[in-house]
């Protein structure tokens, strides 16, 4: 899907849990979550921890649409 | 001498997921690996079919590791397995099938191709579309599956067959012969009709549009050149979407937790976050407990907003959502195309894609 959106002409940042599946599918703009069932946050961590998690997450991916690339790139 | 060779017995260990290892479905993808004598579950049909194809196989040890944790702690996973796997001094290792369990697929690959270089013949078995494919086509021999587990005795059979000539140090014919994907591999032979002559003849069958099989299939890389970057976030339009399944609670329009054939459209208007009252996951391909728990962290709402007023982008007005677990190639990109339309037509500039 990332590949086929970036196809159409819009920017796309994936963030997601395995990098080697985003790469074999062709996403350009890939940034590495957390983990399979909570990519974005981490039962783990106590509220406001997690929160800062997830912002800090989501602010590398609108990082990564901000920056220029050549080809796929990992934003980790 | 032959003889004798072939009356040995084989020691085979043989890997598998945490369904195949009878631990328990999605809810215990997260397991730590560990070991069981003797065979277990598709193992036992491989020890039968090895036996029927007189091959005296002994599958002595049977490693089992959830699909998950495998995927989140490759490395170490794989700096402890592969000991344990060689300590059993095996002839051969088989994993899986893992037919188009993408976790599962990986994890096969990845344990093939350790194994490989430290002299361990190894073999696994997927569908075509399975990530692992990709990634491990070129290191790893995989024979052709197909898509869902009702296929297992096939590709059993065919893995034994396979795994016979390895352990035989027997000659590895064309993948087609063999029922394994092509790895890259050319391999020089006399043909008894020259080249000339085939060319020819493959001509006059494409000119006759008759069918004809090239020799040398040109590979295919479907790659996009990246997009350039925002300039800036101010006012920019990014839209959400999701392949880790968050729905309005109730799925509504029934998005299948596998192998999907729709996608779903929701508001985000008036939204500050998403909560397990209002929103859920439909994805049967992890334990959703997590996701139930706080949406948030499959599907950042509550953070878009947060970052919304500090960074001054609009989020859209609606996200996306499908499931992708085992949902096919086709069918994502019918999805993302018709997802694709929608966007640019309502402005959006950018696209946040979040995966499990």
């Amino acid at each position: 899907m990332a590949k086929e959106i970036e196809r159409a002409g819009i920017p796309v940042a994936h963030v997601c849990s395995i990098i080697t599946i985003s790469q074999t599918v062709g996403a350009n703009r890939i940034v590495p979550a957390i983990a399979i069932p909570h990519p974005l946050g981490n039962p783990r961590l106590p509220p406001e921890e997690e929160k800062e998690l997830r912002r800090n997450l989501l602010k590398k991916a609108l990082a990564a649409l901000q920056t220029p690339i050549e080809e796929q790139t990992v934003f980790s | 001498m032959a003889e004798a060779s072939r009356s040995r017995k084989y020691r085979v260990v043989h890997y598998v997921n945490q369904f195949f290892g009878g631990v328990g479905g999605e809810e215990k993808a997260n397991i730590e690996p560990f070991t069981i004598q003797g065979p277990q579950g598709p193992g036992r049909l491989l020890e039968k079919l090895f036996r029927e194809e007189k091959a005296d196989v002994d599958i002595v040890a049977t490693v089992v590791c959830g699909d998950s944790y495998f995927a989140d702690h490759q490395e170490t996973v794989l700096r402890d397995l592969i000991p344990v796997i060689r300590g059993y001094d095996p002839d051969l290792v088989v994993a899986g099938p893992a037919f188009n369990a993408g976790r599962y697929g990986m994890a096969c690959g990845a344990i093939c191709r350790s194994l490989e270089p430290l002299g361990t013949p190894a073999i696994t078995a997927m569908y075509k579309e399975n990530p692992g494919l990709d990634q491990y086509r070129k290191t790893v021999l995989i024979v052709e599956s197909s898509n869902t587990v009702s296929g297992m005795e096939d590709a059993a059979r065919k893995m034994v067959r396979l795994g016979i000539k390895r352990l035989r140090g027997e000659e590895i014919e064309s993948p087609k012969t063999e029922g394994c994907f092509e790895q890259g591999i050319r391999k020089n032979y006399f043909h008894e009709e020259p080249a000339y002559r085939r060319a020819i003849d493959m001509l006059l069958r494409k000119i006759n549009e008759d069918p004809f099989q090239t020799e040398y299939p040109i590979p295919f890389f479907d790659r996009v050149e990246p997009r350039p970057a925002l300039p800036d976030l101010k006012g920019v339009t990014i839209a959400l979407v999701t392949s880790g399944g968050i729905v309005p609670t109730g799925n509504p329009d029934h998005i299948e937790s596998s192998s999907a054939s729709k996608y779903g459209k929701y508001p985000l208007d008036g939204l500050e976050t998403l909560e397990s009252k209002t929103h859920q996951s439909a994805h049967g391909g992890y334990d959703n407990t997590y996701a139930n728990e706080d949406p948030n962290r499959v599907l950042p709402i509550d953070m878009m907003r947060t970052l919304e007023k500090e960074l001054g982008f609009k989020p859209h007005r609606y996200y996306y959502a499908t499931v992708g677990n085992g949902t096919s190639v086709d069918n994502a990109k019918k999805f993302a195309k018709e997802i694709a339309v929608e966007l640019i037509r309502d402005g959006v500039q950018a696209v946040i894609l979040t995966s499990t």
